[in-house]
């Protein structure tokens, strides 16, 4: 029933490349990475942190802090287009309207002393030329739809007078204001309580279905991806590891990073004996191994693993796997 | 499970009230945040309590009555019998050396300027009868290799150690005085997935090791549920259910435990349909201005008039007390009632 290959690609990146040139030498970020997601589908991009997931989308919404990081190859089509080579007048147009970000601390994403009210009308006056009396309107309107009580009191309100979960519902109040195409929530309901978080990631799934937006939601929080996700693309250390429709990942990962994963977090629903670990730390992207960069983490690791960098093999239909014993961990499961 | 233990911490009606203050030069107070309104329970040799709730529900604080880094407004903590809030001086020195701590944030909760080994070492400093002093660097080796790092390390920095490394490190300053409580808030809350594992597997071998009993506090329930025998769940400042990790998980019979519950994501999207989910409506009111009655009647869907004027008592439910199978366990419920929440498990048809 997820299976909507049909759907029309919003957004299609392919081979992208980020470096951070630092004092200390060159991290690599991101090492080629490639997805897509078609309207009203969404895509998680799943990895612990520095696993190139956040920096990812930074590049694709042009927001990448330039220096110390640089995009060094790759391409972001937007409905065909692409991002990186157009002018940057129309590409922050684009950016404006079609593509919006949700970021995960509300609290500093949100102008301190402007009201939330402000904030929200501004989006109106400057994209679509409204006047001042017209945008509040909007504005009020807006915090109704992300279901803010009493709206219309507190549409003169500043951030810090709001909880957390309200800031955050201000956030993608922000995000959809002007109807846009795709959204990148990066992490958005990581600071949040977990019934607050339910309310959240309920309130972006109906606003999706209603706008058929693309969503894409990164998150190291395997559980949260069950719940949401059409699709599933694992990072780790700057790439990608494993795609799969979010079902199939679940019942059989092909990647032993996501089957490690899958085994390290403890169950809510039945008590476990002990956690499996996975061994060791991520590298470091200034010095990620040669071969598979999972390598020296992998119980499964052969000397091919440790000179021949794996390409991603086609697993399935839709189902990718950068692991040289894909069939061997797919078997497994 | 380790129910059978002698009560080493028995924790009695402790409260604890913020006041708040109006004016610079004249101070009154003009009403207080009630960050724990009374609250009990024992813990046992050996036994891992967890302790879980959302932010702002008093549970950290508690975390810092239990090793006396805040006097409590009243109530007792005895410690094998003895009220350690009242102790001063030698007395409370000596307690405090059985009962250690593990911070939440191995960034901040690390001295950047001293040296592994003297971070690890510094207990010693302040209980010298611990380790005399010429073995004190064979002790933090020793320590070091206890938490699986390497004991080469010894003169490194914190910065030099990744999040998860730094997590042992605190660790084996808890460890350093060979306490017999550990009272761990939020020890792993700040690590990546994979990193966390190792952790929590580490101080679950600590623990068979050195016979500790562990107050783990979290706010993720998977990992409490995991590394816990009983489980305490709290809201704004009171304790709304106590029981096994069996009866709190499977037979919850509270009403925040069931939403709670029922809002975690679980790593199955098969759960996605075959769940039902409780949405709870509104935000956790302020500490500074609680309900009357039962704190969580505001945002309950089976708040009657009673729930505003009797405070609920934390007690087995009479109806409960016989042949309530997993339900016969402590709810600070007028109308408790046994709901299941979790997703069905594989072994379940359907």
């Amino acid at each position: 029933m997820e299976h909507q290959e049909a759907q029309p690609v919003l957004l299609d990146v392919r081979d992208l490349q980020v470096e951070f040139r630092t004092r200390d030498g060159v991290a690599k970020a991101v090492n080629g990475v490639s997805y897509s997601v078609g309207e009203g589908e969404t895509l998680a991009v799943l990895g612990e942190s520095g696993s190139g997931k956040s920096v990812t989308a930074q590049a694709i919404m042009g927001i990448l802090d330039s220096p110390p990081g640089h995009i060094t190859g790759g391409r972001v089509f937007f409905r065909g287009e692409d991002l990186l080579t157009m002018p940057a007048e129309t590409r922050r147009r684009v950016r404006g309207a079609k593509l919006a970000m949700v970021f995960q601390d509300a609290l500093s994403s949100l102008n301190p002393v402007l009201s939330v009210g402000a904030q929200l009308s501004e989006m109106f006056e400057v994209h679509e030329g409204m006047t001042r009396k017209d945008s509040r309107a909007k504005a009020v309107q807006l915090m109704d739809r992300v279901r803010i009580p009493a709206a219309r009191e507190r549409v003169g309100d500043y951030p810090h007078q709001f909880s957390g979960g309200m800031r955050q519902r201000i956030m993608i109040a922000m995000a959809i204001a002007l109807e846009p195409d795709l959204i990148i929530a990066d992490e958005p309901t990581t600071a949040l309580d977990v019934t607050v978080q339910a309310q959240v990631m309920d309130l972006l799934a109906e606003l999706q279905r209603e706008y058929n937006m693309g969503l894409i939601l990164i998150t190291h929080d395997l559980g949260v991806v069950a719940d949401v996700a059409d699709k599933i693309a694992v990072m780790y250390a700057g790439r990608i590891v494993e795609t799969a429709p979010v079902h199939d990942l679940y019942a059989a990962p092909a990647h032993p990073y996501t089957r490690g994963l899958l085994d390290s977090i403890p169950r809510l629903d039945r008590k476990g004996q002990q956690l499996y670990a996975i061994k060791g730390l991520p590298p470091n992207l200034m010095a990620i191994p040669p071969g598979c960069p999972f390598n020296p983490r992998c119980p499964r690791a052969q000397d091919i693993c440790r000179t021949d960098r794996p390409p991603l093999f086609a697993v399935a239909p839709g189902r990718t796997s950068a692991c040289h014993f894909w069939k061997d961990t797919l078997d497994e499961s | 499970m380790r129910a059978d233990g002698e009560v080493i911490l028995e924790v009695r009606d402790l409260v604890k009230h913020y006041p708040l203050t109006q004016g610079i030069l004249f101070k009154r107070q003009v009403g207080a945040v009630q960050a724990v309104s009374g609250i009990s329970f024992d813990l046992r040799r050996g036994e891992t309590l967890g302790i879980v709730g959302e932010s702002g529900c008093g549970k950290s604080t508690v975390a810092k009555m239990l090793v006396n880094l805040e006097r409590p407004t009243s109530g007792q903590i005895r410690y094998k019998g003895e009220d350690i809030t009242k102790l001063s001086g030698r007395a409370l020195k000596a307690v405090r050396r059985n009962i250690q701590m593990v911070f939440q944030d191995p960034y901040t909760s690390l001295n950047p300027r001293m040296t592994v080994g003297d971070i690890i070492g510094e207990p010693f400093e302040i209980h010298p009868e611990v380790a005399p002093k010429g073995s004190r660097r064979q002790k933090v080796r020793d320590l070091l290799d206890v938490v699986g790092l390497n004991p080469e390390y010894i003169n490194r920095y914190p910065h030099q150690f990744s999040g998860g490394q730094r997590q042992r490190i605190g660790i084996a300053r808890g460890l350093a005085l060979r306490p017999e409580v550990i009272v761990a808030d939020e020890p792993v809350s700040a690590l990546d997935v994979s990193v966390q594992a190792q952790v929590v597997n580490l101080l679950e071998r600590l623990q068979d090791e050195f016979d500790l009993s562990y107050v783990f506090i979290a706010h993720d329930l998977s990992v409490v549920r995991h590394i816990s025998d009983r489980v305490a769940v709290m809201y704004l400042g009171r304790l709304a259910e106590v029981g096994t990790d069996a009866q709190i998980y499977e037979h919850p019979t509270h009403p925040y435990t069931q939403a709670l519950l029922s809002a975690v994501p679980v790593p199955d999207p098969r759960a996605r349909t075959r769940r039902e989910r409780i949405l709870l409506a509104g935000d956790v009111p302020s500490p500074a201005h609680p309900p009357s009655g039962c704190r969580f009647r505001t945002r309950c869907w089976k708040a009657q008039v009673k729930c505003a004027e009797v405070v609920p008592p934390l007690e087995v439910p009479d109806w409960f007390r016989e042949g309530g199978g997993g339900s016969t366990h402590e709810s600070a419920c007028h109308f408790a009632e046994e709901r299941d929440v979790l997703p069905p498990t594989e072994a379940d048809p359907g």
